[in-house]
């Protein structure tokens, strides 16, 4: 079940954000010059940075004069869409040229923020940008900008924002929650008076154009007041600080300020933070002289550096290479590789065994992730590129090792890892997959050859032929794709190749590999689960070393897996109903004396103490239904999960005490017991015990499986077979109970939802779940100690009682041993459950509240559970007519165990 | 009903009113009925230069029958709406077999066909409307993701040209009779967004607006979008659209959906519709979840107040449609919640700043 919304994906929710601007070419030279140079890696590094140390949004933009502004911002985010760990937050697309906007807005799929339009070219041109960046799905950053220019005063930037809102909320229909002003931070102690009042007036301004337009947002540039300062970093931080200080107090919500750039407004020096404070509220006429005076006493203080959490990198070479990989880091790759070689080389070792070792091993942990669901595939994809990384560096280390092994006489090596052919096969068009494929072989420096989609075999084949290909991969989607897979591999065969074939694709599996392709052809042929195990699959098969190795386990593995295939087909095979019924479960009835239970009839529980119910609660399928894996009590210390199960058990506790204290729930059940026979397969059940008047007949299922082979006593079970046959004369007993621990449970429900509270909802359906669970197996005992009492001495711990210890059991109608949901019809007539225990059966025979647990109680020593498996159609045949149904709808609801196919 | 505003205002008030039921698998019932090369061509296409079995949707022109007569199973299993036989008609998905002069004319006889089905179950059960979705697949290129490892900023398509392909199959759609569109199986969101860019076009050229259903696909257990967004993020991304629903189809089954139909319930102020497939592939690549085991999921939605429209994805049939409306039969459908103003953005995730 979801926690998404408790952890995963917890939304980042803010009221203020810092927007970076190093990635502004207008505000970073260091960015500038990188993009100018066409150093586009650096670049991102900028951005990852940025990121990294907390940036919420990244605001980019390149607008140079230098620069074709509109190729770079399309280049830029087509690269940042390729890192995930930069993507991952909204994106700002900075430019004052529309164009530039445009042509950005077309590469981002998030919803990122357009920075900016304004009034600056009229009303016309102002609408026609914000239509448009309503349909591109964006945010906007309005400036305070009009034909007149820019706004200055407090009046101006209010009256021009004022408008703005109008034409926006009013002609265009833009939602004001996504309106944000730039009411224009202007310098302030420049030594022109008019500038005195710039900070103030923008923060008067704020103060009311939040007061005055509903929901909209307020941001700035804000290095701009401290212009007059440049050179002097500790006082400029200084007055960010101060001014934003006052300013989100005001009601700013945003601002492009670098948090590096920043000082924390507690820790300024007394003396300096007066006297920004005299400059940007403007508190008397000779602010800018005292600031002056004391601003270069500060000069030298220096900012705060950020540092990155590099623990990581106190570990042995080889977890530094995984950690790398998995986070995608490649800025230590290089040194950490020269270490892993070195370590090789000083064990006698080659450049190449750092790849298929320590490498291969970090690619496989990525795999082991990406098949958990832990990462997703862009991660993959960047992980994959680190390992190219890695690999560039060894590559002049194994072409001198190749030089010397030339000069000794050896034979030369390859120079790529190898040449791999991919292809979808014919009458399939799927594709993103193999692409993926292509994309990891290639980081890994295989040569690959992609024939695209539809592909034919007779194409695939001469072209592998043509290219020389180590390796032939083949993908598809669709089920048919499965077979033309096999084609191929047949076609190989029968061609002479001898170079593996990998298979892939989401319709694929092992199985089907093993079963259907693998026995066509026989060289290697191996399954690829998915895009990150290619690359391991690929170097084993492309190694000398472990080649042979590989392809043996493989083949024995698949071979193993055909065997029990294979099994598993025979075990398919049914016999005649007849001679089930022939082998049903031999129980010895002469001188079995069965016990007459205390009351006949209805017993009925009103109002069952939870308290009571708790105690004997199966916690492990609790942390299953939260997905998370594990046996109880052991999960509460798992190394993986462990931590998600304690605060998980300790909620449930918590809840459960308020649930039985506050009684959120009322348990209700009903009991009842009567004297019943077996007649064939059904099983009579009597109003008294004259047995003279049938109340009801119950139908059982009898298993058709073989069950031939020397040693093989099995018996084919139904369930009347634990009750003594009419013929016996022997007088023996059926119970049935329907329990419920769901009354009250959609008032609280709707309670959790109208708080939106998710969490606590389905915690508590859990619990509800858990405690009719609990409930079923405590009625059960007290019927085995008590009610039926046909075993009043039974003392079982809670684990032996988990464990099913005891005699006697208790099938409920949908289950293995009775898979037919009709019969609890029967059941619901015989225990009035509706009316005694407060339980419905809906359409389709599921109850009503859903903590419910209902079935039949059998008490022969020898009844046990059994799954019955699937049938044939002359059982069906035989069912429906005892029951009085008609054949199709018999197999409906009997469908996931029928042995034939009924056909339309 | 005469008009699409007729049925509209009909759609509208049966939404307020009740869960309705969108049909199960078109792929699924094509399979079943083994067309060969010849049974894909038909007349029309004989002759034609290239292999087209497998090109579902050309079937719309050559075997209309059969796309008829699968659209009326759906119907009479109780299907409220239906969706045309058009995921891959866009220029550039019917490139795989160069029939890409037909995207127009699939379409508008995609939507014919449905039309045509759709009416006929109305005339035959007159108080109970019958809807035709416009069916807009994801094509088969991504704007976001990059084919090429060596240069990860290309892109083998691009927003403009999805737009284009994705204006032409909306007004085809639209001319052949459907009364909604819907964007579905959404792997890489930039593609969702050119489609709603050109059918939001496409409504100011025709002065007319019809309802936009959208429909993600979480391709595992990542909880993710192919693209890397995760559920709210995508929400956040398509808002704008107004979308009459969001919500999920494909990939996975009901049992391993639900979390992320739960979540976007949870934040979306608009209906939800959501359509699985029958459980995951089994080892042969066959889907074999029982009609009552997809049923009893999506009634189970139904009962927890997550959805308003369900149906079926791949390997879904007729069967499991009838099974899934009866279980929702009746339920109160989910009341879209209402939400705070706050700006919202994503990038690959949510991010959310309050007003």
């Amino acid at each position: 079940m979801n926690r998404a919304s408790e952890d995963g994906a917890a939304v980042q929710t803010a009221t203020f954000i810092n927007i970076g601007e190093r990635t502004n070419v207008t505000g970073s030279a260091k960015f500038k010059k990188l993009i100018l140079g066409g150093d586009f890696d650096a670049a991102l590094d900028v951005a990852r940075q940025q990121v990294e140390s907390g940036a919420q949004i990244i605001d980019i933009n390149m607008d140079e004069a230098m620069l074709d502004s509109e190729a770079a911002m399309v280049k830029f985010l087509n690269l940042i869409a390729a890192e995930p760990d930069i993507s991952r937050v909204p994106i700002m697309i900075d430019s004052s040229k529309w164009s530039v906007i445009e042509a950005g807005l077309k590469c981002v799929q998030g919803k990122p923020i357009v920075n900016s339009i304004s009034l600056k070219e009229g009303e016309d041109a102002f609408i026609a940008q914000a239509r448009k960046v309503r349909r591109y799905g964006a945010a906007v950053v309005v400036m305070a900008f009009d034909e007149k220019g820019q706004a200055d005063t407090e009046d101006r930037k209010v009256e021009i924002c004022t408008k703005s809102y109008k034409i926006l909320t009013e002609k265009v229909g833009f939602p004001a929650e996504d309106i944000i002003f730039d009411p224009n931070i202007f310098a302030v102690a420049t030594g022109i008076d008019e500038h005195n009042n710039y900070a103030m007036d923008f923060i008067n301004a704020t103060r009311r154009i939040k007061q005055t337009l509903p929901h909209c947002h307020i941001s700035g540039g804000v290095s701009n007041v401290s212009f007059s300062f440049r050179g002097n970093e500790p006082v400029r931080e200084a007055i960010h600080s101060v001014f934003l200080y006052h300013a989100i107090k005001a009601g700013m919500d945003m601002g492009i300020v670098n948090a590096g750039q920043l000082a924390v407004y507690e820790d300024i020096p007394a003396e300096l933070k007066e006297r920004c404070e005299d400059v940007i509220l403007n508190r008397r006429a000779d602010a800018t002289d005292r600031l002056l005076e004391i601003a270069e006493k500060y000069k030298s203080g220096g900012g705060v550096q950020r540092v990155a959490d590099l623990t990581w990198r106190n570990a042995d070479v080889n977890k530094r290479l995984a950690h790398a990989m998995v986070n995608g880091i490649t800025d230590y790759i290089d040194d950490d590789t020269e270490e892993a070689r070195s370590i090789a080389e000083k064990s006698g070792g080659r450049p190449l065994d750092v790849i298929e070792g320590p490498l291969m091993d970090g690619m496989n942990v990525v795999g082991d992730l990406f098949g958990a669901g832990k990462m997703f595939l862009p991660q993959v994809v960047k992980s994959a590129r680190v390992m190219k990384k890695a690999v560039a560096y060894l590559i002049p280390f194994i072409e001198a090792e190749k030089a010397k092994r030339a000069a000794a006489g050896m034979a030369a090596e390859r120079q790529t890892n190898g040449k791999i052919l991919l292809a979808t096969v014919k009458g399939d068009v799927h594709d993103i997959g193999k692409n993926i494929v292509g994309v990891v072989l290639q980081c890994n420096n295989y040569e690959v050859v992609d024939l695209g989609v539809m592909v034919s075999s007779a194409k695939i084949l001469q072209t592998a032929r043509e290219v020389n290909a180590d390796i032939i991969g083949l993908s598809g989607l669709i089920t048919p794709s499965l077979d033309e897979m096999a084609y191929v591999a047949r076609e190989m065969e029968r061609e002479g190749f001898t170079v593996p074939l990998l298979i892939g694709g989401a319709t694929t599996s092992k199985v089907h590999t093993a079963v259907k392709i693998a026995p066509g052809y026989k060289n290697a042929v191996v399954y690829v689960p998915d895009a990150s195990r290619a690359v391991g699959v690929a170097g084993s098969l492309m190694s000398e070393q472990l080649r042979g190795n590989f392809t043996a386990e493989v083949k024995v593995d698949y071979e193993k897996m055909r065997e029990a295939h294979a099994r598993q087909q025979l075990s398919k095979k049914r016999q005649t109903i007849a001679a089930a019924r022939a082998n049903k479960v031999k129980i010895t009835w002469d001188g079995y004396k069965p016990e007459k239970p205390r009351t006949l009839g209805l017993t009925i529980f009103d109002d069952y103490d939870l308290a009571e119910l708790t105690r004997t609660v199966d916690w492990t399928p609790f942390f299953q239904t939260w997905e998370l894996a594990g046996r109880y009590p052991n999960i509460l210390e798992d190394a993986t999960v462990g931590k998600a199960a304690r605060s998980l058990y300790n909620d449930a506790q918590a809840m459960l005490q308020r649930l039985v204290g506050e009684k959120w729930l009322t348990a209700r059940a009903v009991i009842g017991f009567w004297p019943a026979n077996a007649v064939g397969d059904d099983i009579e059940i009597y109003t008294d015990d004259s047995r003279k008047k049938v109340l009801t007949t119950l139908h059982t299922l009898r298993q058709q499986m073989v069950r031939e082979g020397a040693g093989n006593e099995r018996a084919n079970a139904a369930l009347a077979d634990y009750i003594a046959p009419k013929e016996t004369g022997i007088a023996d007993y059926i119970g049935a109970f329907a329990v419920t621990s769901g009354i009250g449970t959609e008032e609280k429900v709707r309670e959790f939802e109208k708080d939106q509270d998710d969490y606590n909802s389905i915690l508590f359906k859990a619990l509800a779940d858990r405690l009719a669970e609990s409930f079923a197996e405590r009625m059960h005992q007290r019927v085995r100690k008590e009610f039926w009492g046909y075993d009043p001495g039974e003392a079982l711990t809670n684990e032996q009682l988990i464990a099913e210890q005891y005699r006697g059991i208790r099938p409920a109608p949908g289950y293995p041993a009775c898979p037919d949901h009709t019969e609890k019809a029967l059941l619901w007539r015989l225990l009035n459950a509706e009316k005694t225990a407060g339980v419905t059966l809906t359409e389709s025979f599921a109850m009503w509240p859903a903590a419910a647990v209902s079935g039949f109680y059998f008490a022969h020593p020898q009844s046990a559970y059994f799954g019955l498996g699937k049938i044939e159609r002359d059982q069906v045949e035989d069912y429906a007519k005892r029951k009085g149904m008609d054949l199709r709808s018999m197999e409906r609801w009997l469908a996931p165990n029928l042995n034939y196919d009924p056909g339309p | 009903m005469a008009s699409r505003a007729d049925r509209l205002d009909a759609l509208n008030a049966s939404l307020r009113a009740r869960i309705l039921v969108l049909d199960g698998a078109m792929g699924t019932m094509i399979q079943r009925r083994k067309l060969d090369e010849a049974g894909y061509r038909g007349a029309r296409f004989a002759t034609y230069g290239r292999e087209i079995k497998g090109n579902n949707d050309v079937l719309n022109l050559t075997q209309p029958d059969i796309v008829r007569e699968i659209h009326g199973e759906y119907l009479a299993a109780g299907a409220d709406l239906i969706e045309t036989n058009t995921f891959s008609s866009t220029r550039i998905a019917q490139a795989d077999y160069g029939m890409e002069e037909l995207a127009y004319e699939l379409n508008r006889e995609g939507a014919r066909l449905a039309r045509e089905a759709a009416e006929a179950a109305s005339a035959k059960t007159p108080h109970k409307v019958r809807f035709v979705a416009g069916a807009l697949g994801p094509t088969n290129r991504t704007a976001s993701i990059s084919p090429d490892v060596n240069d990860p900023g290309f892109r083998a398509t691009s927003f403009d040209e999805l737009k284009a392909a994705f204006g032409e199959q909306a007004r085809g759609l639209l001319d052949g009779g459907a009364d909604l569109l819907l964007v579905e199986t959404i792997i890489d969101t930039l593609n969702a967004k050119a489609a709603l860019f050109a059918i939001d076009e496409l409504f100011e050229e025709r002065g007319e607006r019809v309802p936009v259903m959208i429909s993600g696909t979480i391709t595992d257990q990542s909880g993710r979008l192919l693209s890397g967004q995760t559920a709210e993020a995508f929400w956040n991304s398509l808002r704008h659209a107004h979308p009459l629903t969001i919500g999920f189809n494909c990939a996975l089954g009901a049992d391993l959906l639900r979390p992320y139909v739960a979540e976007i319930s949870r934040v979306a102020d608009t209906y939800v519709c959501a359509y699985p497939n029958a459980g995951l592939p089994n080892a042969f690549g066959e889907y074999d979840e029982h009609p009552h085991t997809t049923a009893d999921h999506l009634g189970s939605w139904a009962k927890d107040g997550l959805v308003n429209i369900v149906g079926g994805c791949c390997g879904t049939t007729p069967d499991h449609i009838a099974a899934i409306a009866k279980a929702v039969e009746g339920v109160a459908p989910r009341k879209p919640p209402e939400v705070a103003p706050a700006m919202r953005l994503s990038g690959l995730e949510p991010f959310q700043l309050a007003s």
